[in-house]
């Protein structure tokens, strides 16, 4: 059977969609990551050739298990998306839907660090689109400011990688230690891309602001390839133990004050990426299953909160908590479904986290990261305060907010539904995820111990949620902003600059007088000259023009006379 | 899906059942800790039920440091616009 790069049939998916009219979108739309499916299913990659740019060979199709665990989860991923998309017929979506699905199988397929840029600024590109697409006011700066972090993450990877050509060290896929110049940049790019600390900002800025599948792809993709890259260049970095443990602990505080409660879940996704980059960061072999297996799990359950919150801002047009409450009466289905994807990432027995953080949690605890392991059941706990807890509750139920909207459209029912049905299938049956990961599992989720362990911090958690919402401690929903890392470029530069364009016009006052005087000296010299009594301006005389003449004839003359002789 | 249908959360009594629920459910949780024999990985979790006790005193404080944030980063909606 014939197969082509994974990556082709979406790229191939997005540019029929463009071509097509408007009836046949949306089943082109949900058939690509199908026949996408059956194409990885059957794929022989001998088939695939390399390509070549002067004497760089781009590898387009390396597939080792953790590119194919990837590759199969970012097609069940858009094809989700795609199913969630279809209340709406929008080109630019669709088109950019399924060329963003197309970069990201792309970049987990890459067999080379060229090929991996050329797809990282794909991402980049495509889904900058997903925020443009929302055209509310400010979309265009958001989109701007989404793509300028984007940009240097792929303008950092780029450089790393020209180190690594000119050292003539290769750009294989290999795993590296961190020194050196390239090492560091390729690093700093995946920081970008994983929303390390100090580089996160991207995320809490753009993720809330795409459309409703938007921020379901997004959600999906662009992080997950950073997890993915860092797996595959940097397992075992211990600075990652460090990094990744800041990424779970701080966003945690800034989800409980948050307003918007789909930045709420942009703050959880840094916080779910940081169990990911401990896990790499270990570098076991029972950590990096961990990490990767979290990554899975987290695309489905994240997807599905992102979805249920879309079909609440689909149909009130509302986010911040403040302004929601109570919709369970007219919204049941979608609040069953996002408890489900609650009670995942707040990693319950028989709910996907549960199966997958627990390998992370207990590769810390073996490799005797005492305060890490700490800090990450604090963080287990703040997870579930704030994704599990807050964002059903201030959606859903808590005061009555007086709306009434009707249910999801079926397309979103249908698709949090299979969301949901993956969550519960991976927590109750983690065989076949294990089976997947990149090294056989040694690891039994469900014992008594573990079961009242997890148990007993969810529920002392919901305790405390509820005593302190009882006795009035809770911080109540507001609405507001709350200033994050974002704040640097989107409030101080802009002044900054501001503030340097003043102080150059200030800068420039001597200087404009100086050039004013000199004009006005350049006048002087040409009125003299050229002004109605200069010298250039006097009406010539015929006689002098004569005289010239005879002047220049006589001596003509004479030296012709004094030539002769 | 009339507005004017109870829902059984509009029932102040629902919600309190729930939420002795909630406290019923905790207690067995501890009194667990008795009967299940625990595999422990860290000294701490020798301790009698220091998962129940860790997740209520971390989401506790968790609450406590995150209002104290709020009057450090929050801003107007507006903040951004200019």
């Amino acid at each position: 059977m014939t197969s082509v790069a994974p990556f082709l049939v979406f790229l191939a998916g997005a540019a029929i969609v463009a071509l097509s009219p408007s009836r046949l979108r949306p089943i082109i739309l949900v058939a690509t990551p199908v026949v996408g499916a059956v194409n990885l299913w059957f794929l022989d990659p001998a088939v695939i050739p390399d390509a070549a740019v002067m004497d760089i060979v781009l590898v387009l199709h390396h597939g080792d298990r953790l590119s194919h665990l990837f590759g199969w989860l970012f097609h069940l991923a858009a094809l989700i998306a795609a199913i969630y998309s279809l209340h709406t017929n929008d080109r630019l979506q669709q088109v950019a839907a399924l060329a963003y699905a197309g970069c990201a199988q792309g970049a987990v397929f890459a067999g080379d660090l060229v090929t991996l840029f050329l797809f990282w600024e794909g991402l980049a590109l495509t889904s900058a689109a997903l925020i443009l697409a929302r055209r509310a006011p400010g979309s265009v700066r958001t989109t701007l400011r989404y793509l300028a972090v984007q940009v240097t993450s792929g303008l950092l990877l780029l450089a790393g990688v020209t180190v690594l050509h000119v050292d003539g060290a290769g750009t294989g896929l290999s795993v590296m230690e961190l020194d050196g110049t390239a090492a560091w940049l390729i690093f700093l790019a995946l920081g970008i891309k994983c929303g390390f600390p100090l580089l996160h900002g991207w995320i809490i800025d753009a993720y809330p602001e795409a459309t409703e599948t938007g921020t379901v792809l997004m959600s999906a993709f662009t992080t997950k390839v950073g997890i993915y890259v860092l797996a595959r260049l940097f397992p075992g970095t211990e600075e990652l133990i460090w990094i990744g443990a800041v990424m779970t602990m701080f966003p945690i505080f800034y989800a409980v004050i948050e307003n918007d409660l789909r930045r709420v879940l942009s703050y959880s996704l840094i916080n779910q990426l940081g169990f990911m980059v401990v896990g790499i960061g270990v570098g076991t072999e029972m950590a990096i299953n961990g990490a990767v297996s979290h990554a899975f799990s987290h695309v489905l359950y994240k997807s599905l909160l992102f979805m249920s919150m879309g079909a609440v801002l689909y149909r009130t047009g509302r986010m911040g908590g403040s302004e929601l409450g109570g919709l369970h009466r007219t919204m049941p289905a979608t609040t069953g479904l996002c408890i489900v994807g609650a009670a995942s990432i707040s990693a319950f027995p028989l709910f996907s986290g549960f199966v997958s953080k627990a390998m992370i949690m207990t590769a810390v605890i073996e490799e005797g990261h005492d305060w890490v392991w700490l800090a990450l059941l604090f963080a287990s706990a703040g997870v579930f305060h704030h994704a599990g807890i807050k964002i059903p509750f201030f959606a859903f139920f808590a005061h009555d907010s007086g709306l009434r909207p009707k249910e999801a459209p079926p397309s979103m029912l249908v698709a949090m539904a299979v969301a949901a049905a993956a969550c519960i299938l991976i927590g109750v049956w983690p065989g076949p995820l294990y089976s997947m990961l990149p090294y056989a599992v040694h690891y039994e989720p469900y014992s008594w111990s573990h079961v009242i362990a997890q148990c007993q911090l969810l529920f002392f958690s919901a305790l405390a949620f509820t005593l302190l919402k009882l006795y009035r401690l809770y911080p109540p929903e507001l609405p507001g902003v709350n200033i994050d890392v974002d704040w640097c470029y989107r409030w101080l530069l802009p002044r900054l600059a501001r503030q340097a364009l003043w102080l150059a016009g200030e800068a420039a006052v001597p200087l404009r007088a100086a050039s004013l005087a000199l004009v006005a000296g350049a006048t002087d010299v040409g009125r003299r000259w050229g002004g109605p009594s200069g010298i250039l301006a006097r009406d010539p005389v015929t006689g002098t023009a004569s005289l010239v003449v005879l002047f220049v004839f006589a001596l003509v003359l004479v030296l012709h006379l004094v030539h002769g002789l | 899906m009339s507005d004017g249908k109870r829902r059984f959360l509009d029932n102040p009594r629902n919600v309190r059942g729930i939420i002795r629920a909630l406290y019923g459910a905790c207690f067995l949780l501890v009194a667990a800790d008795f009967v299940v024999h625990r595999h422990i990985k860290h000294p701490f979790e020798a301790l009698f039920g220091f998962h129940a006790l860790y997740g209520l005193v971390a989401c506790v404080i968790l609450v406590l440091l995150a209002r104290e944030l709020r009057k450090l980063v929050m801003r107007r909606e507006d903040h951004y616009d200019d």
